[in-house]
C-alpha cells in the first residue's frame, strides 16, 4: 500500500498556493464588493454625463426653483427641505443597518431583527418620499422626454412655461435634458433602493427563520448591508449634483 | 481544516474595528457634514446672500461630498479595516472615473463654445 500523496493531490495550505485567503474575506463578500464597484461605474457614468451636459449647455435650470415644495406643507419657497428629510432618512437607515450587522457579530438575533425592521422602514419611507417628489414634478410637466413646455408652439407660451424654472436664460433643450437625466438617475437609484428593501426583507425572514443562527454566522446580513450602504453612498452624490450644485 | 477555523476566528476578531459608540460617532459626523451643506446652501447663499453659486461653491460641495463618501465607505462599509491589498484593488479602478471626468469636461467645454455661438434655443 502506497500512502504517499502525489504532488498534485496534496491539500494546498501555503499562502501562495490557495491554502490561505490573501484578503481574509469570504468569497461572497468579495464578489459583492466587485459588483458594487461595477455599479459605481454605472452611476458615475450617469452623473458625469449629467455634469457634462450642464457644463456644455449655455444655460441650465435652477435646482432651487424646481425643488422648492414640501408636500402637504408648503407649495413653494422651500428649497432643499424635503430632500433634506429624504437624505436624513437614508443616512439613518444606513446607521440602523450597521447596527444590525454589529448585532449579528454578537449573535443577538432579536437585535438584528429590530434593526433590520428599522432599516426596512427607512427604505420604504425614502421610496415613498421619492414617489411624492416624482408625482409633484410630473404634475408640473416634467417627465421622461418632456418638460413643461412640451407641446406648446407659441414662442411666448414656451418662455412663460419655462421661466419659473430658470434664473438665467431659458432653454428648452436644457430643461428637457434636465428632465430626462433627473428621472433616469433618480429612477435608477430608486430601483436600487427598492431592490435593497426586497433583499432586506429576505434577510429579515431568514433571521426570523433562524437560518443564520444555525449557520453560526450573520455574514449574509453584512453582504446585504454593503449593498444598502452603497445605495446611501450613491444618494450622497445624487443629492450634491442635482440639488446643491 | 484547522486553517479554516483559524481564518473564521481571525475574521470575527477583525470586525471589532467599530463598536456602537463608533457607529454613532460616524453618524454624527455625516449629519454634521450634511448640516454644513445645508447651512451653506440655505444660509449663506439664500438667506444672507454672502456666497453665490459658482465654481468656488461647487468645489466646496464636492469636497464635502467626498468626505461623506469616505466616511460611509471606510466605516459603514468597513473598508478601512480590510487588508490593504483589497482596499487597493477596490479603489484603484476609480482612476478611470477621474479620467472620464476630465475627458467629459474637455468635451463639455468644446460643446459649450459651439452652443454659445449657435444657440439652439428655444425650439419645439
Amino acid at each position: 500500500m502506497n500512502t504517499t500523496v502525489s504532488q498534485l493531490d496534496k491539500v494546498k495550505d501555503g499562502p501562495w498556493s490557495g491554502g490561505k485567503s490573501p484578503w481574509n474575506l469570504e468569497y461572497g463578500k468579495i464578489m459583492m464588493w466587485f459588483f458594487l464597484v461595477s455599479d459605481a461605474f454605472t452611476f458615475s457614468a450617469f452623473l458625469i454625463y449629467y455634469g457634462a451636459q450642464k457644463y456644455a449647455q449655455p444655460t441650465w435650470v435652477d435646482a432651487d426653483k424646481i425643488f422648492q415644495s414640501i408636500p402637504g406643507i408648503a407649495e413653494s419657497g422651500q428649497p432643499l427641505v424635503f430632500v433634506g428629510i429624504m437624505t436624513f432618512i437614508l443616512i439613518m437607515s444606513s446607521v440602523t443597518m450597521v447596527l444590525a450587522v454589529d448585532a449579528g457579530h454578537r449573535n443577538k438575533k432579536d437585535e438584528v431583527v429590530k434593526y433590520m425592521l428599522w432599516t426596512i422602514l427607512g427604505g420604504i419611507l425614502f421610496v415613498g418620499c421619492q414617489a411624492i417628489e416624482w408625482t409633484h414634478l410630473h404634475h408640473q410637466g416634467f417627465w421622461f422626454g418632456r418638460n413643461p413646455a412640451t407641446g406648446l408652439t407659441d414662442q411666448n407660451a414656451i418662455v412663460e412655461a419655462l421661466s419659473p424654472y430658470f434664473s438665467k436664460e431659458i432653454s428648452y433643450t436644457a430643461a428637457l435634458q434636465f428632465s430626462n437625466l433627473f428621472f433616469t438617475i433618480t429612477g435608477f437609484h430608486g430601483f436600487h433602493v427598492s431592490i435593497g428593501i426586497l433583499l432586506n426583507i429576505i434577510i429579515l425572514c431568514q433571521t426570523l427563520n433562524n437560518t443564520f443562527q444555525n449557520r453560526g454566522s450573520y455574514l449574509m446580513v453584512e453582504k446585504v448591508g454593503l449593498y444598502w450602504h452603497f445605495v446611501d453612498l450613491v444618494w450622497v452624490f445624487v443629492f450634491t449634483f442635482f440639488y446643491l450644485i | 481544516m484547522s486553517n479554516h477555523h483559524d481564518h473564521i476566528a481571525h475574521d470575527t476578531h477583525e470586525h471589532e474595528g467599530m463598536d456602537k459608540k463608533g457607529i454613532w460617532k460616524v453618524f454624527f459626523i455625516l449629519l454634521a457634514l450634511t448640516g454644513l451643506e445645508f447651512l451653506i446652501a440655505l444660509g449663506f447663499v439664500h438667506h444672507w446672500g454672502i456666497l453665490h453659486k459658482g465654481t468656488f461653491l461647487n468645489i466646496i460641495y464636492i469636497a464635502l461630498t467626498l468626505v461623506k463618501a469616505y466616511y460611509i465607505v471606510a466605516y459603514f462599509m468597513h473598508l478601512k479595516f480590510e487588508k490593504s491589498g483589497f482596499i487597493l484593488s477596490v479603489c484603484i479602478v476609480f482612476v478611470f472615473i477621474i479620467y472620464f471626468i476630465v475627458l467629459m469636461l474637455i468635451e463639455g467645454g468644446y460643446l459649450h463654445d459651439h452652443f454659445t455661438h449657435q444657440p439652439i434655443f428655444p425650439h419645439k
